[in-house]
């Protein structure tokens, strides 16, 4: 939703994940991007370039942060010294809002560094929503949490993963970062029909968007953010920018990254759909 | 079961080393059918059983893992061989989990793990620590804190035997008994040019300058890791130059420094006073010295 508590009140339109290939691209290019999203993690460091390429990209362009380790739904304690760290990097960037991803992936101080599945149980939305709060607290930004590509199911759960999601947002009064590609994923994984889930996330909770490919193998698809984004997922980005309105939109190329032109490129689709709504909104 | 629990089963499951063909073991964590394991709280669907969605996250986490140690050592590869390295990795990573949460400090203990287990590295073992130990210390260089630096002639100012200098965070001083800076600088020359279209013979000769520069003959060198530009470099360093530096780290006042660099020295008296000058030059021109002294970050 444009203009929201969950997103700072801003109205950000179509951004680039910030990568390590374009900073050069960028920064002699001055390329027109409305804002760039970075890996909180990647930047939660002492000094050195990625600060300094931070910086000179902070002094031209707005830059939100998204992370990937901190795991909400871990039954652990948060990790004080990545708080931390975390907060000062909100500080630098003052970001308006933080994202990261309803999973977990860490147990006895012992790191993954994936971002697992949830198990869809009422304990696990407690636990998950009272660390939204914790981290909201600390960070004092507002957080969205991201739903997860996932390939494996629990027989523990007791409810759909958007009736999780749901119920974590509402008990933890955050936002929500929709990741229409991951909702694709798992449909295929899952069996399940994506448009119910777009259809039953609380629109005025919808911070951002995440689109993103993903590679398709024999028995299943993984979320690898290498490919352009398909028409079903196009669909369904149209779908929840119909019921959202005009909200942040980010495309995610992690893996095989072509020229910041061709990302640029893939993610101006996506205005084609954002600017029905402002018609809409005209009219 | 409970969230706790439940991730610690799969987190032990997800954890246990691939198979040599790089599949999920069929023997659970602590004994047992992986299958029946994975069954009591993974569902199957039509296509997957438990066991196969349970191993597309064990593959995801050793694939991840080993991709970040290939990146961070490419040195220590060039020096074990391929197969060797990922076979260390592996019992590296079964003993030494990430317990941060950014991937870059997997290596964090390698090198004191590295000591613990020389049947890795044999014959090769000095090198091979040596190397680790330069590769560790780039990372830490590379994004290591910085503090405002003292020019030149803020150094002149504050001249006096009793003055403590400090060391910019981010510098690493390194004693080796192997000159591996040459040996990285030739295995990162080879990979970044492997990325180049290039005819056979050109990389067999890559491969083989490789090879010969892991097989380095002992010749003791002292390093400084730094950075230039945000850039890091590996600065070939006096004995001398290292002592006074390595103990103006831990504290020492600067006379106390420098007597304790020409300990051991051979230089000539008469020469030692204007080589300290110019060293100092040197060092307060790259901006090695900062107002207040603080150690490198743990992260």
């Amino acid at each position: 939703m444009p203009g929201s508590r969950f997103n700072g009140f801003t109205d950000y339109g179509i951004g680039i994940g910030l990568r390590s290939p374009h900073y050069e691209h960028i920064l002699t290019r001055k390329p027109v991007c409305d804002w760039f999203e970075i890996i909180s993690e990647n930047f939660m460091i002492d000094g050195g370039r990625p600060l300094r390429i931070l910086d000179e990209i902070l002094a031209q362009y707005r830059v939100v942060q998204h992370g990937v380790s901190m795991y909400f739904g871990s039954a652990e304690k948060l990790n004080r010294e990545h708080l931390k760290r975390l907060k000062d990097l909100v500080r630098r960037t003052k970001t308006p809002w933080v994202s990261d991803h309803l999973c977990w992936g860490s147990v006895d101080g012992r790191y993954t560094h994936d971002l697992l599945p949830m198990p869809y149980t009422f304990e696990a939305a407690k636990i998950t929503a009272q660390k939204v709060r914790e981290v909201r607290d600390f960070l004092e930004v507002p957080i969205a949490v991201e739903n997860v590509s996932s390939y494996a199911e629990f027989h523990v759960s007791e409810m759909t993963e958007w009736e999780f999601l749901n119920e974590v947002v509402e008990r933890a009064d955050c936002g929500i970062l929709l990741d229409v590609n991951n909702i694709y994923v798992s449909s295929q994984n899952h069996t399940f029909n994506p448009l119910d889930y777009v259809n039953s996330v609380p629109a005025e909770r919808v911070a951002q968007i995440h689109i993103a490919g993903h590679s398709k193998y024999r028995k299943y698809i993984l979320d690898t953010h290498d490919h352009p984004v398909i028409d079903p997922v196009w669909k369904l980005y149209e779908r929840a920018i119909q019921r959202v309105g005009h909200t942040a939109t980010l495309l995610e190329w992690d893996d095989s990254i072509p020229s910041f032109q061709e990302v640029h490129d893939e993610a101006m689709k996506a205005n084609k759909f954002l600017s029905s709504t402002l018609l809409a909104k005209a009219v | 079961m409970k969230l706790a629990a439940l991730q610690k089963h799969m987190t032990r499951a997800v954890m246990t080393p691939l198979t040599p063909s790089e599949h999920m073991q069929r023997r659970a964590p602590g004994g047992g059918d992986m299958r029946r394991y994975a069954s009591r709280f993974i569902k199957p669907n039509s296509r997957l059983t438990s066991f196969e969605r349970l191993e597309i996250y064990n593959r995801q986490y050793w694939w991840r893992l080993l991709a970040s140690m290939r990146e961070d050592f490419s040195g220590l590869q060039a020096v074990l061989g391929d197969r060797q390295f990922e076979a260390m990795s592996k019992a590296y990573i079964v003993d030494c989990p990430s317990t941060s949460f950014t991937l870059r400090n997997l290596g964090a203990k390698l090198e004191a793990w590295l000591r613990k287990h020389p049947k890795w590295a044999g014959k090769k073992q000095q090198l091979a620590l040596d190397i680790v130990r330069l590769e560790w210390a780039d990372i830490e260089a590379f994004d290591g804190k910085s503090e405002p630096a003292l020019r030149p002639e803020d150094l002149a100012a504050a001249a006096g035997g009793n003055i403590k200098l400090h060391l910019q965070p981010y510098i690493q001083l390194l004693d080796c008994k192997y000159p591996v800076d040459d040996l990285l600088l030739a295995v990162r020359d080879s990979g970044e040019d492997s990325t180049v279209a290039s005819n056979a013979f050109s990389e067999s000769k890559k491969r083989r300058r490789v090879r010969a520069t892991a097989q380095l003959k002992p010749s003791e060198i002292f390093l400084a890791v730094h950075r230039v530009d945000e850039s890091v470099y590996f600065r070939r360093l006096d004995r001398e130059e290292f002592e006074i530096l390595h103990a103006l780290r831990v504290g020492k006042t600067l006379d106390n420094a420098i007597a304790l660099g020409f300990r051991k020295s051979k230089m000539p008296v008469e020469r030692r006073a204007a080589t300290v000058q110019t060293w100092f030059q040197h060092w307060a021109t790259l901006g090695w010295f900062c107002q207040t002294q603080q150690k490198p970050g743990k992260h």
